[in-house]
């Protein structure tokens, strides 16, 4: 054979196979390179280097680092996704903990080590595939190989007999065989069409090779658009009490995650009013109390500052598509109205407090600032109920997702809230470091408990609290990714390229006819599979009967020798070896 | 909304019981056979050790010049009896196709395998139809219907294929599987939560489970390929036989074979898991990709049977050593399922728990 082939050999045992083949000329590299290795120059050593890299056993150890290295960030919270649960985690790890975030094992899908698996295994793909891609170039353009001198060594081999009589001498049978294979898809390549022995040389299935090469291009292609989105993408958060109209710019996000290349005038200003949010709750199902059925945010938007209003419907796994961007609608809960009168009596605060879910059936955290009251600014910290419930201990609990019994229960501060020395903070969370008490459980003055339409009265003249009402808020999601789309483009032709290169067999056939000395027309032909081909057999069972119906000859096996008079004569029925 | 039908959800609980119950008499009746096969495979191979001795030489050293030593024997030129005789060198025919050989006890395994699969088809159907959506959506379902489409997976390859062989196996997984929905995860009939209302579900889900189906028979194969490739190993240095239940397995390359086309269909079907998992994720939380631990995990197993597809073209790699990377994606899908899905927190904790 002319070339290296893909094949397992089975030990007289019946066990063991032995290794297929690498790449054919990588293999012969290899071979190179392992004789080279003592002697090298710098250019030798990076030659050397590259081949290694580039092996079949390199991409494979490095697959197989790929995977290991995913599963830690499986493991360890990752900052990506929880900044504030990896703070906690080290807090609580005094020793380990720092030594876990030097290695990175707290970031990572960025981390060094992670990066530098990725990166080798990319290079070693592209070193793989480009030699791959010009081989299978030039036999895309080169004649089927050469007949072997004994087709009955091939794995499927068969032979036919055409009878004196029906005249049909071995230059026709090469060129009728020629025909049919061609037919069935076959390149063909007549060898010594008028010799004793003309031969045909049958090739198909090239675009397995072709679908392995998209494959793995289509890899890159996949990393690179993952890569875009990175650099020029964006994402940010917004939380929206109904009533209120988000605007897409900087200033109207609560949090924004920009890619590193991203510019600000890339927001296109669009606007999205939350008109009503509806939650469905689960209500009948026994052990699913409470659980969510329906998310539904009526929204009404606008492309642009002066463009029409639209109303639209936002729902999870539904988002809007707007100026470029998705809109998500990625969290839900309660926000109560409040007025909170100062000492002066005047009204320091009007609106709507977001409620930071925390527990079951929508058990909530409230935190207040008024940093406009006078004399002394107030805070309040505490937690909403959207169904209030208490246990005979006196601890509150909710019962109910829905607004059955809505309660805010505060404790109340006065003094500095520190929000004037321009330090940010967190609009969740109240430092009570500086500020005096009020209200409080264990104080004199109790905690404020209050329902819609109440007004509590803080003590030692320092305004009131009305609970004004209730409103509902959604969190919004909203994302652009440039990188997304060409992501689904590669990410599909690397799935055509997979199955091609899984299901398309690689064969070659070649048929060789010859006159034997009474006059009969001798045919032989041999099947070759490159890689594995389970079907191979089918395939030549099918070509046999082609053959006896074209010269309507037994399409039974016959047991007639070769023609090749090399051939060894122990072979010589049809031999379907395998299946 | 659907209405939930409680009824239907308790028609489905007893189903469900009844099939674990009919499978575990499957499972008693392939283990009956194991044994009873194998004695019966001794005996036959100890009369024609006797007679055929003879004979057999001429044929084996005539294959044997086929091959020839730089042939380089063709792809998948495992050796076949051709006759009727099913045992060859100690393991069953390579070809894994059915032969005249009687086995009684296997027929009854598989008829009753068979009725197990028709009841737990009634339990996972009435489970649909009570929840009135796909049955799905939590751990309990995932269980309940992963053992439902392994079970059928292998009656369909079955039909084709002998692989009764694998019966205690898979039969006693589906049994494990049913058990634990039954105990451990036990969820009544209801509503899926937004998050999992979309036909991702249906699409996604679907194929990872059927894929999950495939990778848990080549498992099996690829468990049996490792003993039967190291108690071919000692036959052949002349050792006694201690495994001899492992007669009726086929030989450790024809599993390998076998397995191997199995992977490369289950390997396209977890691609495609994949895929439509991050396309879902990019429609419900605005990102395809984020590295949630279902995703890391998802991930991990992908690349764990690239690299078994690599290593079968790899030098050394064959054999043994892609027979443990099929083993080790296998454990990933596992821990993808349990300790995934109710240790470690992400944004898939749909799991109903
Ligand atoms: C991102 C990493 C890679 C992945 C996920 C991957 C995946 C795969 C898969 C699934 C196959 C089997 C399907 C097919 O034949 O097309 C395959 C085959 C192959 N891969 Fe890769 N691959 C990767 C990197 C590489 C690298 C770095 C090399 C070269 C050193 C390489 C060389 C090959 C070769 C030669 C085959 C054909 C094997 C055969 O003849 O059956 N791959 N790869």
């Amino acid at each position: 054979m002319s070339e290296s082939v893909k094949a397992k050999k089975n030990s007289t045992a019946g066990n063991t196979p032995e290794a297929a083949e690498e790449t054919g000329s990588s293999a012969v590299d290899r071979a190179k390179s392992e004789a080279a290795l003592p002697a090298l120059g710098i250019k030798g050593m990076l030659r050397w280097s590259w081949t290694q890299l580039t092996s079949m056993r390199t991409a494979l150890f490095l697959l197989l680092m790929l995977a290991v290295g995913a599963v830690p960030g499986s493991l360890f919270p990752q900052r990506a996704a929880n900044a504030a649960i990896v703070t906690q985690y080290i807090k609580d790890r005094p020793t380990i903990g720092p030594i876990m975030d030097a290695v990175q094992l707290f970031d990572v899908y960025s981390s060094a080590w992670f990066s530098a698996i990725y990166i080798l295994l990319f290079i070693s793909l592209i070193g793989c595939v480009t030699p791959r891609a010009i081989a299978h170039y030039k036999a895309l353009r080169s004649k089927p190989p050469r007949t072997p001198k004994r087709l009955s060594r091939l794995p499927e081999y068969g032979t036919l007999v055409l009878p004196a009589d029906a005249g049909i001498p071995a230059s026709k049978a090469i060129t009728d065989a020629a025909g049919l294979l061609k037919k069935r898809g076959y390149r063909v390549d007549i060898r010594d069409a008028d010799g004793a022995l003309p031969s045909v040389g049958a090739e198909r299935g090239l675009i397995k090779e072709v679908g392995n090469l998209v494959f793995h291009t289509a890899l890159i292609g996949v990393l690179v658009s993952v890569a875009v989105g990175g650099l020029f993408g964006y994402s940010g958060q917004r939380i929206l009490v109904e009533g209120d109209t988000f605007v897409n710019t900087l200033v109207g996000y609560d949090q924004f995650t920009p890619g590193s290349n991203f510019q600000s005038g890339w927001l296109q200003p669009y606007s999205v009013q939350l008109n009503s949010f509806q939650a469905t709750f689960d209500h009948e199902t026994p052990g699913k109390f409470g659980q969510p059925i329906d998310y539904t945010a009526e929204v009404t938007t606008k492309e642009s500052p002066d463009a029409p209003a639209q109303k639209q419907v936002l729902k999870v796994n539904d988002p809007l598509s707007l100026g470029g961007t998705n809109i998500y609608l990625t969290g839900n809960g309660y926000a109560p109205m409040v007025t909170v009168r100062d000492g002066q009596g005047n009204i320091a605060l009007q609106g709507p407090v977001v409620a930071k879910v925390q527990g079951a059936n929508y058990y909530s955290s409230v935190v207040i600032k008024v940093p406009d009251a006078k004399p002394d600014q107030l805070g309040f910290v505490g937690f909403f109920l959207p169904t209030a419930f208490a246990t005979q201990d006196g601890v509150s609990f909710s019962g109910d997702p829905e607004l059955l019994n809505p309660q805010l229960n505060l404790n109340s501060f006065y003094g500095d809230l520190g929000l004037d020395k321009g330090v940010p903070q967190n609009v969740f969370e109240l430092n009570v470091g500086n500020l005096k008490p009020l209200n409080g459980r264990n104080l004199p003055n109790k905690a404020i408990t209050l329902t819609p339409g109440h007004t509590v009265t803080l003590p030692d003249g320092k305004g009131s609290i009305t609970f004004d009402g209730v409103r509902k808020y959604v969190g919004l999601d909203v994302h652009n990714n440039p990188g997304q789309l060409y992501a689904l483009i590669f990410g599909l032709l690397a799935v055509a390229g997979l199955v091609t290169s899984l299901y398309v067999n690689r064969r070659r056939v070649w048929v060789r006819t010859g006159t034997h000395e009474d006059g009969r027309t001798m045919v032989e032909y041999g099947l070759l599979a490159r890689g594995e081909d389970h079907r191979l057999a089918g395939e030549a069972a099918a070509l046999r009967e082609l053959f006896a119906r074209e010269w309507n000859v037994a399409g039974e096996p016959d047991t007639t020798s070769p023609v090749n008079p090399d051939a060894p004569n122990a072979v010589s029925s049809s031999t379907t070896k395998d299946q | 909304m659907p209405v939930i039908n409680e009824t239907l959800g308790q028609y489905s609980e007893l189903f469900m019981l009844l099939a674990a119950s009919t499978y575990t008499v499957a499972f008693i009746a392939f283990a009956w056979d194991l044994a009873k096969s194998s004695k019966a495979l001794r005996a036959i191979d100890l009369k024609a050790a006797a007679t055929a001795e003879a004979e057999r030489v001429p044929v084996a050293a005539g294959r044997a010049a086929l091959a020839g030593p730089d042939a380089g024997g063709p792809a998948g030129r495992a050796e076949r009896p051709t006759s009727g005789v099913t045992v060859e060198g100690g393991t069953a025919a390579g070809d894994m196709r059915y032969t005249a050989a009687r086995r009684v006890p296997a027929r009854v395994a598989v008829a009753l395998t068979v009725l197990g699969a028709l009841i737990h088809a009634a339990g996972v159907l009435t489970r649909a139809f009570g929840a009135g959506r796909v049955p799905w959506g939590n751990m309990y379902e995932f269980l309940t219907t992963g053992a439902f489409v392994a079970i059928a997976v292998f009656l369909v390859v079955l039909i084709r294929r002998d692989l009764r062989f694998l019966g205690t196996f898979v039969v006693g997984l589906a049994i494990i599987m049913l058990v634990a929905a039954s105990i451990a995860f036990w969820t009544p009939v209801g509503h899926l939560v937004p998050a999992l209302q979309s036909y991702w579900l249906i699409i996604h889900v679907s194929i990872a489970v059927l894929s999950s189906a495939l990778f848990t028979l080549t498992f099996a194969m690829s468990a049996l390929q490792l003993v039967q490739s190291h108690r071919q190993k000692s036959l052949a240095a002349g050792r006694p036989d201690k495994l001899g239940f492992m007669r009726l397995v086929p030989n450790a390359l024809s599993l390998e074979n076998l397995s191997y086309r199995i992977n490369a269909v289950a390997f396209v079907g977890w691609t495609f898991t994949l895929m439509f998992g991050a396309i879902w994720a990019e429609k419900a939380w605005g990102r395809f990709w984020g590295w949630d631990p279902k995703e890391v995990w998802t991930f991990v197993i992908w690349v764990v049977y690239a690299g078994y597809l690599h290593a079968r073209a790899t030098r050394g790699w064959t054999g043994t050593r892609a027979a443990w990377l099929s083993i080790i994606g296998y454990a990933c899908v596992i821990v993808n399922f349990t300790l995934v899905n109710t240790v470690l927190n992400g944004l898939h904790s749909y799991s109903g728990l």
